[in-house]
């Protein structure tokens, strides 16, 4: 374990650390929209390993100067995973808005937002349907 | 936030910066960082501070709702277009080469400025309706519970 | 080496803001702290050369999320009830996968090398062919655009089909329908 090797390596455990931060606000909180920002944490984390996977050091943006100029010196930042990522960005903000949208409906018939009320909420309507539909196929189901 | 008049004030004076930077980052996608998604967003909130400062009422006067709804599908419209046409000429499907045949390369500019008009109008109008969506609903708490 | 300060003072920040979020039960600052977090993101992409992602990012993650979850706020509730769980289930599972990833960490190539897959496949014929074929200065929304003008296409359905589920989710058309069936008097807010 060199320091070269750990120098190298340092900016991917960072952000697998803020990774595993956003991954801990959604299996442990109960709050329904605690847990999309604890996604959207997580998300951004990956957001950001991966594209440090395209970094060049010395490197710059990928844009080339207008007019004309140089372009054999320049060394430039890899521009693929900036498309692939600029996508995942506009596709996780859509998700996000279904997932805010689902929330407020789930408030609206529920009258709860946290994970444990719904849960009861659901094992009690289940458990009279399962006696309503026993009672009519004669016995328990 | 009819006692905010601060906030009045400022946002008659940043909504149309916003709306002009939102114009600039749409048509220099090509030549510093931008394009359609960010010029989209950038003019939706312009939109999106109008109606949070005056109203959804008004903004709606400004932008109603059946454009909004309508722009959604447009810029959907306007991209497949561009491929379909680009078909229709004779080419692949989004082969840009359509455009110009015989410089390629100018086709291109055309292409992508057609293309990323098509994601612009459609991320503009997805996010203001989804703002429309969340704000028509009767808040359940007050602005002074906050 | 000025980099590199800047590089940890921004992680050191954005690990303090994903800390105060976990411990805060008022969800109006949680939402507000996701905004921050959103927008220090977009200052470190900068520093990775990202310029046009921590565009996307800044505009996206610290303005429209943060006005949407304050929308979703007014309509449902502000505070977080506190939960009587253990977190000793949560934490073996962040362990687990945190300790996954950092294995798979190990045998990629070093941050900022030249030589890595990343830099040697597909992407150097994109950065080679570009200035001949698209000639647009800037290559991502050449590549974006062009290249992958596809992707861009079905990325592009995805964000309307987004706005036509928020749509029907709650725009609220079947309650008003349901409620001039009834003959119900109700509040004509048009949506």
């Amino acid at each position: 374990m060199s320091w070269d090797f750990i120098n190298g390596h340092l900016n991917y455990w960072l952000f697998t650390v803020l990774m595993m931060i956003g991954l801990y606000i959604v299996v442990a909180r109960g709050n329904l929209v605690k847990k999309i920002v604890g996604l959207n944490m997580f998300q951004t984390a990956v957001f950001m390993f991966y594209i440090s996977l395209g970094k060049v050091t010395g490197g710059t943006a990928p844009i080339l100067p207008v007019h004309g100029g140089d372009h054999g010196d320049i060394i430039y930042s890899n521009p693929l995973p900036h498309v692939l990522i600029l996508t995942a960005i506009v596709v996780g903000i859509a998700t996000t808005s279904l997932g805010l949208a689902l929330i407020v409906r789930i408030r609206e018939e529920f009258h709860t937002i946290e994970e444990d009320e719904l849960l009861r909420i659901e094992t009690d309507l289940s458990r009279a349907e399962n006696r309503q539909h026993g009672q009519a196929m004669g016995g328990r189901a | 936030m009819r006692h905010h008049l601060i906030l009045r004030v400022v946002t008659k004076l940043l909504v149309g910066t916003i709306i002009l930077f939102a114009l600039y980052v749409q048509f220099h996608g090509d030549y510093s960082p931008g394009g359609g998604f960010q010029a989209g967003v950038i003019m939706a909130v312009a939109f999106i501070l109008y109606g949070i400062v005056f109203g959804l009422r008004e903004v709606q006067a400004v932008f109603p709702v059946w454009i909004v709804h309508r722009m959604m599908a447009l810029g959907v419209l306007v991209y497949a277009g561009t491929g379909v046409l680009s078909l229709l000429l004779g080419f692949d499907f989004l082969d840009y080469g359509a455009f110009a045949p015989e410089h390629p390369s100018h086709g291109q500019h055309d292409g992508i400025f057609a293309v990323e008009l098509g994601v612009g109008i459609t991320v503009t109008g997805v996010m203001i309706s989804i703002y429309y969506a969340f704000a028509a609903r009767p808040p359940r708490i007050s602005d002074e519970e906050w | 080496m000025i980099e590199l300060l800047i590089n940890f003072v921004l992680f050191f920040m954005m690990v303090v803001t994903a800390l105060a979020v976990i411990r805060l039960q008022r969800l109006f600052a949680v939402v507000m702290l996701s905004g921050v977090f959103s927008l220090l993101s977009a200052l470190l992409l900068v520093t990775l050369d990202a310029v046009d992602v921590a565009f996307t990012e800044a505009a996206v993650g610290a303005g429209i999320s943060t006005v949407l979850m304050l929308g979703t706020l007014a309509l449902t509730s502000r505070t977080e009830r506190s939960s009587s769980r253990s977190s000793f289930v949560p934490l073996v599972v962040v362990a687990v996968t945190g300790a996954a990833i950092l294995y798979g960490t190990l045998d990629m190539a070093n941050f900022g090398s030249a030589q890595s897959p990343a830099q040697l496949g597909v992407a150097a014929q994109y950065m080679e062919r570009s200035p001949h074929d698209i000639d647009v200065p800037n290559i991502v929304t050449g590549i974006l655009a062009s290249y992958r003008g596809y992707d861009t296409l079905g990325e592009t359905a995805v964000v309307f089909t987004a706005g036509v589920g928020v749509l029907m989710l709650i725009s609220g058309l079947y309650r008003r329908r349901r409620r001039e069936d009834d003959e119900d008097e109700g509040p004509g807010v048009n949506t």
